[in-house]
């Protein structure tokens, strides 16, 4: 990596002082980022920062390939930026979101409106992208739609069958998270970080818990490190064999469907032998937690594995044997793999278009640094891949649980965490099953939050899933969206 | 030969359906824990540990008073229990834990120390909706935990569908509402067309910490502090989510269909 870089590099799961992250005014420091992005440099993150009554805005970019994250900001200014989302369409949802939580207007923006909220009314519905024309006629589905699913709003411009375009209108979920974090940690906070996304409770609240340390300046327990790797893959499998289950459910193919949705909750249950919850309360606690897992709880954890994961390679091998339900998946939703490079999708969506980025062999934190997890990729982005994908992670997160559970390293699973450090800048990421959790934790001169910023790997895919959606016809909707399978709430925040 | 082996598959994995309730029910993970106990006469004057313990506001003591645990708002995060000097709080590893009043989450108290579980519906709405409830589910605001075992309860080792209860696409089709979520702002519209949607008589069932009192959320200005602001509740099943068998217990308990049920043989089969 080329060392003149003018932002400040730091690794995953590591704090710096405000003070030492390099600041432009605005437009330059616009151009930086985008000179960032332009050698192969990634937006994981894109926020403001209230000053007074001024805004600075951060960037932090991921250089996957070097292992490296780069930061930096703006200097305070007021009303209006040039926009980053001119050039680089990645930015284009950050920047939505910066002028609805910050009132700034990045000029030129190609796509300006409401993320989360209706001109600071309801949810963000309306202004909808519409096609005129006498075959062209538009559906609107949502925000209760069929099923039990949590609420969105979806409106697609058709011709006939066929859908031209697909707007994805959220925000119904919003409970004001980021808000809520301001002066904190409060005394909810930890159990708010594991309700962002509650099928992802391990993702975020390690990703919390290991920005907390960084500002702590305190590692936790290698014991309580390893146990969070333990949980995080044993929510994938969960949520992996659920979705392989419910993807084969929306092409009619009943028998994998049946036996992945039991299967998934016997993961889930094993999640509830480490803490009594399925989907892992109180495990990720910042500094570690009281619930250990000894010798004899990680041999009840190997055998459940193993009964589970022998089964849904039955149940997958059921469906990758049908020519019926391979061929429904097979060339629908598309996504290219340069479009996906250009909106920054992430986790398993980008690795089925052959993109190679995995924060746990990216950027590995916590027990990643100690085993490895292979990356596992499909090139050919349409639902097949999705699925595809999904079980090779399977496979592989069921190894790395089959090796990691009788690996556990001796010593304490809890410390004290001393007070966080004043006017510091940590940046936490993990891999979660749907793809890159990242928070970044800025405190104020007295070590309390003064801006939380949270990013859901769904915050990248909803526009992938929206791309996917073009030329194919309405009826494949339920299953593309499947294969994305991504966030409300996450989004939301 | 494909299709004779997808046959033969299916027929090997035999049923995977649960005794239960005529069975024993499957038993929860060793470190739940279930409902709590709340056992007053043994606080000392004037301890507040539980009460400064408890991440949610869960648990009050007014000056004089004794304490009252809020069941509803508790997410079992088990603080209070480790917090208490004198064992007054404990687990009764008791999955059962639906209630159809909001004030009777409420434990402390001389005879408040444990739940009071849930009454089955009158006589009518049980003859309406006892054989056959159709539900329509709403989050709203919710995290997906909630959501994800209540879903759970379709698949086939709960097969929700044998005790004719079914969650339905569209409210106009539905007996009642089951909401999990403290109701976010931009919900609240939504919520309220759905309950309208929803033909009399209709039922509406709160699911988790979130629905009844707004969960880790409470008190955010974002959010109504659960469904209970918006729309009347029948019946409150708490939990940050309820485990699948406390809301498989709620909606049962509600219909009156566990009165019916004898202890029969054999015990749970296969896993969750």
């Amino acid at each position: 990596m080329n060392d003149a870089t003018p932002f400040a590099l730091m690794t995953n799961g590591a704090a710096l002082p405000w003070g030492d992250v390099p600041e432009w005014p605005v437009g330059e420091f616009l151009r930086a980022t985008g000179a960032e992005l332009d050698r192969g440099g990634r937006l994981s993150s894109l926020f403001g920062v209230p000053e007074g009554d001024a805004l600075r805005l951060v960037a932090v970019v991921a250089f996957d390939a070097w292992n490296t994250l780069a930061v930096g900001r703006s200097e305070p200014f007021r009303g209006s930026y040039p926009a980053l989302a001119a050039t680089h369409a990645e930015a284009h949802l950050f920047e939505r979101e910066v002028w609805e939580q910050h009132g700034v207007d990045p000029r030129g923006h190609p796509w300006l409106k409401p993320v989360r909220k209706d001109h600071g009314a309801g949810p963000a519905v309306g202004d909808f992208f519409r096609v005129d024309g006498r075959e062209v006629h538009e559906v609107a589905v949502g925000p209760v739609h069929a099923g039990i699913i949590e609420p969105g709003h979806f409106r697609f411009q058709c011709a006939g069958e066929e859908v031209m375009h697909l707007e994805i209108a959220l925000g119904y979920q919003h409970r004001g998270i980021e808000e809520a974090m301001v002066g904190g940690p409060h005394r909810a906070t930890f159990h708010q970080m594991e309700t962002v996304a509650g099928d992802t409770t391990i993702g975020h609240a390690t990703a919390y818990a290991s920005a907390l340390e960084a500002l702590s300046g305190t590692e936790a327990p290698l014991r309580t490190q390893w146990l969070r790797s333990i949980a995080l893959e044993l929510e994938r499998l969960a949520n992996h064999t659920g979705d392989l289950g419910a993807l084969a459910g929306d092409v009619a193919f009943l028998p994998t469907a049946s036996a992945c949705g039991k299967i998934r909750g016997d993961f889930l249950n094993l999640t509830a032998v480490i803490c009594g919850n399925r989907f892992g309360r109180g495990v990720a606690h910042p500094g570690g937690c009281a619930l250990d897992v000894g010798t004899e709880r990680a041999g009840r954890l190997l055998a459940g594995l193993d009964a589970a994961l022998a089964e849904v390679e039955r149940a997958a091998a059921w469906l990758w044997d049908s020519a019926s339900a391979r061929a429904r998946f097979e060339r629908t939703g598309h996504l290219h793999a340069k479009q996906a490079a250009e909106i920054g999708v992430v986790g398993p969506a980008a690795r089925a278009c052959g993109l190679v980025r995995d924060v746990r062999f990216d950027h590995p934190a916590g027990w990643y640094r100690i085993a490895q997890v292979p990356v596992s990729v499909w090139p050919d982005g349409d639902v097949f891949a999705r699925a595809r994908v999904r079980w090779l992670e399977i496979q592989r997160s069921g190894e790395f649980l089959r090796e990691q559970l009788g690996a556990a390293p001796e010593g304490e699973m809890r410390v004290a965490l001393p007070a966080s450090a004043p006017d510091s800048l940590a940046v936490a990421m993990v891999e979660g099953w749907r793809g890159e959790v990242c928070h970044v934790a800025l405190t104020d001169g007295g070590g309390r939050l003064r801006r939380y910023k949270i990013t859901d790997p769904s915050f990248h895919n909803w526009t992938g899933l929206a791309l996917a959606l073009r030329g194919q016809a309405i009826s494949d909707f339920p299953l593309c969206n499947k294969s994305f399978n991504l966030s409300y709430c996450g989004f939301d925040l | 030969m494909f299709i004779h082996d997808t046959i033969l598959n299916r027929l090997r994995r035999g049923c995977e359906t649960m005794a239960y309730p005529q069975g024993a029910p499957p038993p929860l993970p060793e470190r739940h824990g279930g409902a709590l106990r709340v056992e007053t006469a043994r606080c000392a004057d004037g301890c507040a540990e539980c009460v400064a313990s408890c991440p949610n506001g869960a648990i009050e003591r007014p000056s004089g008073g004794s304490v009252a645990l809020d069941l509803g708002r508790c997410i079992f995060c088990a603080a209070c229990i480790g917090a208490c000097p004198e064992g007054a709080i404990t687990r009764t590893g008791d999955h059962r834990m639906a209630v159809r009043g909001r004030g009777d989450l409420v434990l402390g108290g001389p005879g408040r120390e444990e739940l009071r579980l849930a009454a089955a519906l009158d006589d009518k709405l049980r003859g309406l909706f006892g054989r056959s409830l159709r539900l329509r589910q709403v989050s709203a605001g919710g995290c997906n935990a909630c959501e994800a075992d209540t879903n759970v309860l379709g698949t086939i080792g709960w097969d929700l569908g044998r005790f004719g209860i079914q969650f339905v696409a569209s409210p106009r089709h539905a007996d009642g509402l089951l909401i999990t979520g403290p109701v976010s702002r931009n919900m609240e519209l939504a919520l309220k067309k759905t309950y309208d949607a929803v033909p009399d008589p209709k039922i509406v069932v709160a699911v988790g910490a979130c629905a009844i009192g707004g969960g880790p959320f409470v008190g955010l200005p974002e959010v109504n502090n659960g469904a209970g602001a918006l729309v009347p509740v029948d019946l409150f099943i708490p939990g940050c989510p309820p485990h699948p068998l406390t809301i498989l217990d709620g909606l049962l308990r509600l219909l009156g269909r566990l009165d019916e049920v004898g202890k029969g043989p054999g015990g749970a089969r296969g896993g969750l």
